[in-house]
């Protein structure tokens, strides 16, 4: 019989660790400005424009797109296993809607009374994942609470709470960008499309940071995730607290979403696409799924937001775009197979 | 010797709708006990007190502890479920749900050991799952399906194994196999067996205990051919029946009088 071992743990992971080293290295050299990579390794001053693209501007997007990438495919997987519901994720679950809520009003709030307490650049890239978290674990015990009959979960009024909750919360959004002044609303809307841009070392550095301690959280739960998939009921008698275990997911999955969305607003579909494609591949032991989607997802993100770098350049566009291109008409083909499979055409 | 669990004034409601009340059962060690009644009789809530998932009002004991006592992984350690219904939303193979059940033996960081590998493979050829062990489980059918749990279960290596309708959705020759096999855990292992059954008569055939649920009393508790007479039927259930002796068997068996 063929069950998960250590073989197939280490060779899924190491190929698909190669995939990603190599990824980042094409990412960085792929974009609108030609590099060299020998001529940029070569002289590592401030004078070599090739160095600096690559080191400055190029690498830590690129870093923060794995993080990103393989972040949201991570809570994806969770929350389809939790919600026993292979079409749950962040965006659908109104909880990324709610952390860019809580996010908007962290950076609207926060300059004015904790920059004297928290100082700078340092209190900000802080406060704003915090209220973020804050925002997005709010979010998902209410649409939860809502989803809750008498001790069960509903997956349809869960899936449509959601997506209530984070259309009104589109909403209270829009208002508040109009609301404040003219130059913070612009930012505002291209961070709200899901876009990464360059940013600080630190920034990158304190996103990995919240999104490896979410991640090694979630997966030391991945055997109890087996379990929960067969339903509540039999997850108890199987051994699994399982009270216990959805407040962990959700405060884990909440931690990694709000740092998220902090840095780079609602890029959608990465957490449901990911999650699918890799189930087909190396099966739906946890154990395996967990760190094999937050790889997928990593090289993902890396070659979508490259896309979105070169695909009209100089301009710009925000990854959620392309993330959505793909997303979409995925979205669709599963749900009408999922229709299918349960009228048993 | 200690009961393997023991029930005192157990009751319990569901919002105001009273489902069990007053229900005081003694499971010994090593018996094998079918649980009869109509349909919201409280067979399934009852199952439900004893594996832990709900929580009543009054006392169950295992192995002579308070049931409050034990954590979920000492539990799952004590007794295993077979639930009327398991959904399966997620393409798990039949070697992986089996697997499943000895989760409580391994550490939860780590992949199953050589003696779960062994416990797995031992426990579907008992239920003879071992032929489709690499096949989902989706694509099984009722029977196979529940000869999947039923492994599942027993790979927790259980003393007291309960079931929920373990026949209802199995043609008549998987439900005999179920049913030999139960006799089998209980006569080679001394496994204790608790079942809530539909079918009186399979009920009468393999099991020696029999005990009559009705509006969530314990209406009789015998033998099947104390507890299944012409009486109880027509008091319980509101039909008429027949109970002859099986002549071969030696056990009742009811025949419907049907007033066409």
């Amino acid at each position: 019989m063929k069950v998960l071992d250590r073989r197939k743990m280490i060779l899924v992971n190491s190929v698909l660790l190669a995939l990603l080293a190599l990824s980042i290295v094409a990412c960085t050299l792929l974009g609108p400005v030609r590099l060299d990579l020998s001529r940029a390794l070569h002289d590592l001053s401030f004078a070599n424009p090739d160095s600096e693209i690559l080191f400055r501007a190029r690498l830590p997007r690129v870093l923060l797109g794995v993080a990103i990438g393989g972040g949201m495919a991570a809570c994806g997987v969770v929350l389809q296993a939790l919600l026993g519901n292979p079409l749950a994720c962040p965006q659908m679950l109104g909880v990324s809607g709610g952390a860019s809520l809580g996010g908007i009003l962290g950076l609207i709030l926060f300059p004015n009374w904790l920059l004297p307490i928290a100082g700078g650049l340092l209190g900000e890239i802080s406060w704003v994942p915090l209220a973020a978290f804050l925002g997005a674990l709010c979010s998902m015990m209410l649409v939860y609470r809502f989803s809750l009959f008498h001790g069960r979960l509903h997956p349809y009024h869960l899936l449509l709470s959601g997506v209530i909750f984070n259309s009104f919360i589109a909403a209270v959004i829009m208002f508040l960008n109009s609301i404040i002044d003219f130059y913070q609303a612009q930012g505002l809307l291209f961070w709200l499309m899901g876009s990464l841009s360059t940013r600080a070392y630190l920034t990158v550095a304190f996103i990995w940071a919240y999104i490896i301690f979410g991640f090694l959280w979630l997966w030391a739960k991945g055997l109890s995730l087996n379990l929960i998939t067969l339903g509540e009921e039999a997850a108890l008698q199987l051994g699994v607290e399982t009270g216990a275990l959805q407040r962990q997911i959700f405060i884990a999955s909440s931690l990694m979403i709000g740092a998220m969305v902090s840095v780079s607003g609602m890029i959608g579909f990465v957490g449901l696409m990911i999650p699918h494609v890799m189930r087909l591949i190396v099966g739906s032991d946890h154990r395996l799924l967990l760190p094999a989607s937050f790889l997928a997802g990593g090289i993902f993100l890396c070659w979508a937001d490259t896309l979105a770098r070169i695909a009209l350049a100089p301009a710009e566009l925000p990854v959620g775009i392309i993330t959505a291109f793909f997303g979409g008409p995925f979205f669709l083909f599963l749900l009408y197979r999922e229709g299918r499979k349960s009228l048993a055409l | 010797m200690n009961p393997a669990i023991e029930t005192r004034n157990l009751s319990f409601a569901y919002k105001d709708r009273e489902v069990l009340h007053d229900v005081s059962l003694s499971v010994e060690q090593g018996e094998m006990i079918g649980i009869l009644g109509p349909n919201g009789s409280g067979k399934t809530t009852l199952l439900k007190i004893l594996s832990a998932v709900l929580n009543g009002q009054g006392e169950v004991r295992l192995n002579d502890r308070d049931i409050e006592a034990y954590s979920r992984r000492d539990l799952s350690k004590l007794f295993a479920v077979v639930a009327q219904e398991s959904s399966m939303n997620f393409p798990y193979t039949v070697a992986e749900v089996v697997l499943m059940g000895r989760a409580s033996y391994h550490s939860p960081f780590a992949l199953e050991g050589k003696k779960d590998l062994e416990v797995a493979r031992a426990t579907m050829e008992l239920t003879d799952c071992l032929s489709f062990a690499n096949r989902y489980l989706h694509e099984l059918s009722g029977g196979e399906k529940q000869r999947v749990i039923i492994a599942r279960a027993l790979a927790q290596e259980p003393e007291i194994l309960l079931l929920d309708e373990p026949s209802a959705f199995l043609d008549l020759k998987h439900q005999v196999q179920v049913f030999e096999l139960l006799c089998r855990l209980n006569r080679e292992r001394g496994m204790t067996i608790v079942a809530a059954l539909h079918d009186l008569n399979l009920a009468a055939l393999f099991f020696p205990r029999l005990v009559m649920l009705r509006e969530g009393k314990i209406y009789r508790d015998g033998s099947p051919s104390e507890v299944l007479t012409e009486k109880t039927i027509d008091e319980v259930y509101g039909i008429r029946v027949r109970v002859e002796q099986d002549p071969v068997a030696g056990k009742p068996q009811l025949f419907i009088c049907s007033a066409l």
